[in-house]
């Protein structure tokens, strides 16, 4: 029942210009979501993206899209649809898109294809991500300020390493001002699903946690939070407007410059497999701004945003494995293969890695 | 004692929509149609009833909407099926296709905005009771929609005359017409009563489960009110309890993860399916066994002779 909708979007003056004989040869970009572009989270930014690519590029480019695309071996055909209406530069956006794309990139050698968060490339296939870990310290700093219970809910979908990283990045940042703080970690095996997330979000802070972090997608959680007078974090746009008085701040994803940059290069002809992790130093990962916090924990959380904009990273030793075996030395900083590979937590993560 | 009542009202709030859906499903079904759309109509409830309490302000009115929005989709369901004749498999399926992707583009400028939500019920004196009172007297209003809503239909289809009809309907439509009672009609009724159902269901995701609208934010549930309607053979109070079931079974494994204790997940997300087969393996085991259980004609189109 997976539905597969289709929207192509062109706008009025290519329209008219496609009509024109003389009308330059149009680049096609195109893109393939996992949610609905309607999520108003991690989909929806990517949309934007693709619309700042058809504000700054105009005329000269015609953009495509297919949204609710499941991952895993389904999403071949999505590809394969999209590299044979004549898309030339495509980006899948999730991480269960690599395989699928990596296999279609072989097909169609003259299409370059682009992957988010994945870490399989080839000669016509690039990968970009975004340093969201950046982020999820800082979160886990303010949790920690903030919590009066010291346990904080974690809502988490998938066990890939992009949530595991962000799990013991959150820990690390709070473990820096509270040693002892915990984190309850829930896993809704989906991205998508808000009526879950609402019951996840209450099952964590009736078991007495008061900040809400979350790894899904969707504004739910941090209604509960709003509701119950607790505080919680928005996740990939500003949620501020469903959750006031709850939201402390939120990791927005702000594709846009990365996408203008890429099918830039493409028109240009300078298009080269990439492999691009940008982060908050970039602007493609942003802080919403900090609210409901006294001014001693905002000035923390702007000192630790400007620490990492001049170079810092989280994950800088020493730290020790969840079992307590060293993993980074003193100032030693973890790789980005490692990272992008994450299969392990670190030490205070109160939760069994599910397999 | 506080834990158990918060764990308590969030199962009522997750098995609520499922009872609702599941509920108007069982009549459509004991009327011998078989609705695959329930998915397609709540997800239009969902988004109607979003957008009329966000438009007007008054969540009231979008349970009104949500209603009528299910309500009216599957009028569609009906005419195609019941005046046209098409196969319902295939019609149900392709109106919940329909009705997710059609949610999705009315409700583009609604993506966002925080909309209305029901306020729960609150008596002076009676919910501030302790541990009962917020149990019985301080729950969204759809909760005890959905308890009268399951006494009326089970009163409706076994204490009346016209309960009696639409279920021999379901077991016989050409025994029931020869009879001279007009089977196209109560069909349509039936349908268009599951698809209200549907529909309110939906309202409760969008105006007090979670206060919002986000496609395809129904991800699923229609789908468990359909198996929950097989897992219940066709009985409302086995609905009521099959839907109080799933919901406790989801909420508790959120529990325990909260806990600390590893639970699959991933299988008790499937629980509601597999529990559903594991029924269809025992009813249909035993010849006797169907056809006291399930409504003997459901799923076969009927075209009255003249």
């Amino acid at each position: 029942m997976k539905k597969l909708l289709i929207a192509l979007v062109t706008t009025a003056a290519a329209l008219s210009l496609a009509a024109t004989a003389e009308a330059q040869e149009k680049l096609k970009a195109c893109w393939v979501y996992t949610g609905p572009i309607g999520d108003f989270g991690y989909s929806y930014q990517h949309d934007q993206g693709r619309l700042d690519v058809e504000k700054a590029l105009g005329d000269k480019v015609e953009t495509a899209y297919l949204e609710n695309v499941s991952e895993g071996p389904d999403a071949d055909r999505a590809f394969e649809r999209l590299a044979r209406e004549g898309c030339k530069i495509i980006f899948g956006t999730s991480f269960g898109f690599m395989d699928p794309e990596v296999k279609v990139a072989k097909k169609f050698p003259d299409v370059m294809f682009e992957h988010a968060t994945g870490y399989k490339t080839s000669d016509n296939l690039g990968i970009y991500n975004a340093r969201f870990y950046e982020g999820r310290y800082i979160l886990g700093q303010i949790a920690a300020k903030q919590s009066k219970s010291g346990v904080a809910g974690y809502i988490v979908s998938f066990p890939i390493p992009e949530v595991v990283m962000g799990i013991n990045s959150f820990m690390l940042g709070a473990q820096s001002i509270n040693p002892d703080f915990k984190a309850k970690i829930v896993w809704v095996n989906s991205w998508f699903d808000p009526g879950k997330e609402a019951d996840a979000a209450k099952a964590l802070f009736d078991q007495g946690a008061d900040i809400i972090v979350q790894h899904t997608d969707s504004t739910a959680a941090l209604q509960v939070a709003e509701e119950r007078g607790l505080q919680g974090f928005g996740q990939s746009s500003d949620m501020i407007k469903f959750a006031p008085k709850a939201q402390l701040t939120s990791i927005v994803d702000d594709w846009g410059p990365y996408y203008v940059s890429r099918v830039k290069a493409a028109l240009d002809g300078t298009w080269k497999p990439g492999n691009v992790w940008l982060g908050i130093k970039d602007g493609a990962v942003k802080m919403a701004a900090y609210t409901n916090m006294p001014d001693d924990v905002k000035a923390m959380a702007q000192a630790t945003e400007k620490k990492i904009v001049d170079g810092w990273n989280p994950f800088t030793g020493p730290i020790a494995k969840q079992d307590g075996t060293p993993w980074l030395k003193e100032g030693e900083v973890a790789d980005d293969g490692t990272l992008l590979g994450m299969n392990f937590y670190v030490k205070g993560v109160d939760d069994k890695l599910p397999q | 004692m506080d834990i158990t009542v918060n764990i308590l009202l969030t199962i009522a709030t997750a098995a609520t929509p499922l009872l609702i859906a599941a509920i108007g499903e069982l009549v459509v079904e004991r009327s011998g149609v078989l609705n695959l759309g329930v998915e397609g109509m709540m997800i239009m409830g969902a988004v109607g009833g979003f957008g009329a309490g966000y438009l007007t302000g008054s969540p009231w009115i979008g349970l009104l909407a949500a209603i009528a929005l299910g309500a009216v989709f599957s009028l569609l369901f009906a005419v195609m099926t019941l005046s046209l004749a098409t196969n319902q498999v295939a019609t149900g399926l392709s109106l919940t296709l329909l009705g997710l992707g059609l949610s999705g583009m009315m409700g583009t400028s609604f993506v966002g905005q925080p909309g209305a939500r029901l306020p729960n019920l609150d008596i002076p004196g009676l919910t501030a009771i302790p541990v009962v009172g917020r149990l019985l007297f301080g729950q969204d209003p759809i909760f005890y929609i959905s308890i009268a809503l399951t006494a009326a239909v089970m009163w409706f289809l076994f204490k009346t005359r016209t309960g009696l009809t639409l279920r021999s309907i379901g077991d016989s439509h050409t025994s029931a017409h020869a009879l001279g009672i007009h089977v196209i009609r109560y069909r349509y009724l039936a349908v268009i009563f599951g698809g209200a159902c549907a529909g309110l269901a939906g309202g409760h995701l969008s105006l007090v489960y979670t206060p919002q609208w986000v496609e395809n934010m129904t991800a699923g549930r229609g789908w468990i009110a359909l198996a929950l309607v097989v897992f219940a053979s066709w009985r409302p109070w086995r609905v009521l309890a099959g839907a109080y079931i799933f919901g406790a079974v989801w909420i508790g494994q959120l529990h325990a993860q909260a806990f600390g204790i590893p639970v699959p997940s991933q299988l008790l997300s499937s629980l509601p399916y597999l529990a559903t087969i594991v029924v269809l393996v025992l009813i249909s085991r035993n010849k006797r066994l169907t056809m006291m259980n399930t409504p003997a004609s459901l799923g076969q189109p009927f075209v009255p002779d003249r």
